[in-house]
């Protein structure tokens, strides 16, 4: 019964969304307020049957409701409670749900705080988002139905053992709010089109969404990073895998229009190019969305099994990016170009950072879709791994990483190349000094890594310096520092804490993919092994029972100088439903670098000896203590006064406050 | 310097990073790309030894005997033909005999396969795509699943 109300919800969601993508666009042409105004009660009560809907599904998950099919396929009743609830999302119908669900909370925001967006911008912006949920909706009842019934089933098939994590839990709906956070930059991005009209305001308005949804990117993708480094027991942390990919194309975009969208915002420049990233970043998340989902990544064939789901999503695709697309290129050409800039300038440094980013972007898109393409042209089989992304990605990162402290130092419409280098003085021979001193100590692995660790330095010590120059550190008094230091807004230190993350992330993606040792052997109980500086003796391995698995868990001492340091669990676990083995890795987690051991197969005919994988994983924390510094710096910034959602001018009140002594 | 000047620096800087970056894939795409082939494929299309491929198909029954330490030996069949394979290290959790498994590696001047990377993609009743595909075209195999992932290395 609440299943069916669930239902019916989700499909009177679509007839309001069908709503609301006409009337407030009708109104907005012709200029009546009272179709216009249609959009915001829509808004929200397509928030309340989706919510609705999604309680439903969530209900039947937690009731174990088996004549549900999606419930059937995806639950078991042995999983504990937290899976069953997570267990909503980890499947392609969940997931699409989710998504529409938190495409509604967005549009319910719009309708919320938008109060003081322009008549017109916001019904065109409500029906824009309206447009996008219907296409999901319509997708979600014809061909991804989480409610369709199946006749009463005695057990479910339970979920994928790898899935059952509390990281993956809370993976997809970050990743997810981040991807439709970006739908508010498209959608204001189709706005303006329509209207015809973009000035530095819609660059006020569309930042702080599209920075809220960088944060959730951001925290989404370093989650998953940290999830496939524990859970999957290879010791990396990133794998170049299509599905990482997905949602690494619209976090560039995203960076990108952050960076541009500043350049618009400040100096009215850039609006074309700004609104084409704007419609890109979108059209990736849902490219992203729909590759992860859709099964096409296993294989092209995988449309066949379900060709109406192909045909849907191609159609979703070609409507939502291909229309945005064509209405940009009548468009745009009419957009009343902004601000002249020198080449060698803040927003000189902001287009270069943008074009490395987009062209970045670009090879990893080639990368991910190529084997997709050449199978369907050619028949080819072909997979393109790291070393692909290796030689072409990470080259073009080498000149953004060199540029990115330069950029800030810079002033708007014309810069001083030497001058800001001379305030980066300190971080140029901190960088020079790590170069020196990780030559000097890497007696093995790769010649350019000590250069990678290097620019990583350059760019963390590079946001220090900014930070010291803007407050005059050491040229003013210490009270004018203060002073300084207090006044400087908020978004100028989500920015300079960003900028420090992404240096710490290069320092630690350096050196672990330089110097991770690893060793794999068979151990017998009471045999040593000796890695990175610790030795580590093997005890024993027992059987352990879980919620709703068997596993085998092994006991390995680790004492690094003859006292004792800790001790590793790494274990193999069968899980009942369905029956799967994975692996749990033991990990001692250092910032020096992380301990990892993975428990292998017992050898047989043997007395009791395994096969064990050890990994000294060194300065990897960094990777992920990078990611988070990067989303506190986003947090920061989006508490801004001035960018706060819904303050619609800058705070008129900032240059007298300024003026005020601090004393 | 004028406006044309400027806009003709900002699209030499576009153009310049673009070419780069074509030039990188294009390099890249010629030499890291490993290509798929099942036991078949390998064997009539005469793929040449020392050529780097991915070889999938299913753990052929009985065929798996552990060597001392890490070393192992199976071999890979498609049902038409059936390719032997050397492997040292730990095996995938979910690599079974009768299984799906896709193997990257090299053909040995002696026709084995030396394997430094095994890649098994499986629940109970799920297997690579390509191997799901050949055997359908064989007429053997009927289903897709679900799939997970994983991969053993050296």
């Amino acid at each position: 019964m609440i299943v069916e109300f669930g239902h019916f919800a989700l499909l009177l969601a679509l007839a309001v969304a069908l709503v609301q993508m006409v009337l407030p666009a009708l109104g907005a042409r012709t200029g009546d307020a009272n179709l216009m105004r249609v959009g915001e009660p829509a808004a929200l009560a397509q928030l309340w049957l989706l919510t609705t809907a999604f309680a439903a599904l969530t209900y039947a998950y937690v009731t174990s409701d088996f004549s549900v099919e999606n419930v059937w396929a995806n639950s078991h009743t042995d999983k504990p409670l937290i899976y069953r609830i997570s267990g909503v999302w980890g499947n392609h119908e969940g997931s699409m749900l989710l998504w529409v669900l938190i495409l509604a909370v967005f549009g319910a925001a719009v309708a919320i705080f938008g109060a003081n967006l322009p008549w017109t911008l916001r019904a065109n912006v409500l029906a824009v988002q309206a447009a996008i949920a219907v296409a999901f909706l319509v997708f979600i009842v014809f061909a991804s139905n989480p409610f369709t019934r199946i006749p009463l089933q005695p057990e479910g098939r339970g979920l994928n053992p790898i899935l059952q994590d509390p990281a993956l839990a809370i993976h997809p709906p970050l990743l997810y709010a981040g991807y439709v956070g970006l739908s508010m930059a498209f959608s204001f991005a189709v706005a303006a089109l329509i209207e015809g009209r973009i000035d530095a305001a819609w660059a006020r308005w569309v930042r702080p969404w599209t920075l809220a949804a960088w944060i959730f990117l951001t925290l989404g993708i370093a989650m998953g990073s940290w999830w496939a480094y524990y859970e999957l027991g290879w010791g990396g942390w990133w794998f170049w895998d299509p599905v990482e990919n997905a949602s690494f194309m619209p976090w560039l975009a995203a960076t990108a229009l952050l960076h541009s969208a500043v350049v618009m915002e400040k100096r009215e420049a850039l609006k074309v190019w700004t609104i084409l990233l704007a419609i890109l970043a979108f059209s990736l998340s849902l490219i992203g969305t729909f590759l992860v989902r859709s099964g096409v990544l296993t294989s092209v064939h995988a449309f066949a099994v379900d060709p109406r789901r192909g045909v849907f999503i191609l159609m979703i695709l070609v409507v939502l990016i291909g229309g945005a697309l064509a209405l940009y290129a009548r468009r745009a050409p009419y957009l009343r170009q902004g601000g002249l800039f020198a080449p060698i300038s803040r927003e000189g440094a902001l287009v270069l950072n943008n074009v490395l980013l987009t062209v970045g972007c670009g090879t990893v898109f080639v990368g991910t879709l190529y084997p997709l393409a050449l199978e369907s042209i050619t028949g080819d089989k072909i997979s393109v791994g790291p070393p692909y992304f290796n030689s072409t990605f990470a080259p073009l990162m080498v000149p953004l990483l060199l540029a990115l402290p330069l950029g800030p130092m810079l002033a708007w419409k014309r810069g001083d190349v030497p001058g800001a280098l001379q305030r980066l003085l300190t971080a140029a021979v901190l960088s020079l000094l790590a170069l020196v001193v990780t030559a000097a100590l890497a007696r093995r692995g790769p010649w350019l890594a000590p250069f990678a660790v290097a620019l990583g330095v350059w760019v963390a010590a590079g946001a220090v310096c900014e930070w010291a120059s803007r407050i005059k550190l050491f040229s003013a008094s210490v009270e004018e520092a203060l002073r300084r230091a207090a006044n400087l807004p908020r978004s100028a230190y989500g920015g300079m804490l960003a900028h420090a993350g992404v240096g710490v992330m290069v320092i630690g993606i350096a050196a672990t993919s330089a110097w991770q040792s690893e060793v794999v052997l068979t151990m017998k109980p009471g045999e040593r092994a000796e890695i990175a500086g610790y030795e580590l003796t093997f005890r024993d391995v027992s059987p352990r029972r879980g919620p709703n698995y068997q596993e085998q868990v092994g006991l390995l001492t680790v004492s690094q100088g003859g006292s004792a340091v800790t001790e590793l669990h790494p274990s193999k676990r069968t899980y009942d439903a369905p029956r799967q083995t994975t692996s749990e890795a033991g990990i001692h987690a250092a910032l020096s670098g992380d301990l990892y051991a993975v428990l292998g197969d017992e050898v047989a005919g043997s007395d009791g000896a395994w096969v064990i994988r050890l990994y000294f994983n060194p300065l990897v924390r960094l990777i992920w203590i990078g990611a988070i510094i990067m989303s506190l710096g986003g947090l920061l910034s989006l508490s801004d006064r001035r960018l706060r959602i819904g303050a619609p001018r800058r705070a008129r009140r900032r240059p007298e406050a300024a003026t005020v002594p601090a004393e | 310097m004028t406006r044309k000047q400027r806009r003709a620096s900002l699209v030499g800087l576009a153009v310049a990073v673009l070419g780069l970056a074509v030039f990188l894939v294009v390099y890249a795409l010629r030499d890291t790309i490993v290509f798929f082939h099942t036991p078949k494929e390998v064997v009539e299309k005469q793929v040449p030894p020392g050529k780097r491929i991915r070889l999938g198909g299913l753990v052929a029954e009985g065929s798996l005997k552990r060597g001392t330490g890490l070393s192992v030996e199976f071999a890979i069949t498609d049902t038409a033909k059936t390719i032997p394979v050397s492997y040292t290290g730990i095996l995938p959790d979910l690599f079974r005999e009768g299984q799906g498994v896709v193997a990257e590696g090299k053909l040995d001047a002696s026709g084995r396969f030396q394997a430094d990377y095994v890649l098994a993609k499986h629940d109970e009743n799920y297997m690579p795509p390509e191997v799901a595909k050949s055997l359908k075209e064989q007429g053997l195999w009927q289903h897709t699943g679900k799939e997970t992932k994983d991969r053993g290395q050296k």
